[in-house]
C-alpha cells in the first residue's frame, strides 16, 4: 500500500486529501505512479497530465520522475509552492 | 529549534534576542520579515490562507538552514513561518541570521528566503472580491533561487 497525499489546489480539484492505493507491481517510480493515476481519467487525467506543474515528494523529500516508490511510502502531490 | 511553523504571530525583537543571547561572537544580525499585502496581481486581498505539508515543511526548512550554514560563515539562523488565516499587514515569515560580519549574514538570509520561496511546501490562497484563488508560483522566484 502507498499513501497518497494531495495538497492545496490539487486537493480541491481531485476532491480528496489522502488515500491508500495498491498500484500494480510494475509501478515503481514517481513517473509510473502518475501515469497509473492518470488512467483514472477525468480530473486525474487533466490535473496530472504531462506538462502540468505537479510536484511530488516521497517520504517528505522532493522527488523526481525517476524517484522509486514502494509499499509503505507516503507520496505527496502538490502544485509549485508559494510560501514566504 | 532553528525552524518553526505556527499559527500565532511572532515578536521580532524577542526572536532576535533569543537567537543571539550570550553569543559574544555575533557582530551582525540580518533579518527578513515577509508581510501580507492588501493587493496582489491587481486584486484586493482581504484574507490570505496559508497551508503547508506537516512533516515535510520542518524538514525542508531545516535542510535550507543547514545549507546556508554550510555555504556561509554564519553562527546561527532561525526561520519562523506562519500558517492559517492572515490579514493584510500581518507578519508571515521571519528569517534571522547571526554572524561576525554583515556580508555573510545578509547573503545567508537572502539565500534562505529564496530557497524557502521555491522549496518549502507552503501554499497561499487569497480571498478577493471576485472570490478565492490559489496564488500561482512566480518564475521570478525560481530565477532568484537559481542565482545561488
Amino acid at each position: 500500500m502507498i499513501t497518497l497525499v494531495y495538497l492545496a489546489r490539487l486537493r480541491e480539484t481531485l476532491g480528496t486529501s489522502a488515500e491508500k492505493v495498491e498500484p500494480p507491481h510494475e509501478v515503481g517510480t514517481v513517473a509510473a505512479l502518475l501515469a497509473w493515476l492518470r488512467t483514472r481519467g477525468g480530473a486525474w487525467a487533466a490535473e496530472l497530465a504531462p506538462g502540468r506543474a505537479v510536484r511530488v515528494a516521497v517520504n517528505y523529500d522532493v522527488a523526481r520522475p525517476d524517484t522509486p516508490v514502494k509499499a509503505g511510502d507516503e507520496v505527496a502531490l502538490f502544485p509549485p509552492v508559494t510560501g514566504g | 529549534m532553528p525552524v518553526r511553523v505556527q499559527t500565532g504571530d511572532f515578536d521580532v525583537a524577542r526572536e532576535i534576542a533569543a537567537l543571539r543571547a550570550g553569543d559574544t561572537r555575533v557582530g551582525a544580525v540580518a533579518a527578513f520579515i515577509g508581510l501580507v499585502r492588501d493587493i496582489n496581481d491587481a486584486a484586493a486581498v482581504s484574507t490570505l490562507t496559508l497551508e503547508h505539508y506537516p512533516g515535510m515543511t520542518e524538514k525542508a526548512l531545516a535542510q535550507i538552514v543547514d545549507e546556508a550554514k554550510s555555504r556561509w560563515s554564519v553562527y546561527d539562523a532561525l526561520v519562523v513561518h506562519r500558517v492559517g488565516e492572515l490579514k493584510p499587514t500581518d507578519q508571515i515569515v521571519l528569517v534571522v541570521v547571526t554572524g561576525a560580519h554583515r556580508g555573510e549574514a545578509f547573503a545567508a538570509c537572502e539565500f534562505i528566503m529564496d530557497y524557502l520561496k521555491t522549496r518549502a511546501p507552503f501554499w497561499k490562497k487569497e480571498q478577493t472580491p471576485a472570490g478565492e484563488r490559489w496564488v500561482e508560483a512566480r518564475t521570478s522566484d525560481d530565477d532568484a533561487a537559481a542565482r545561488w
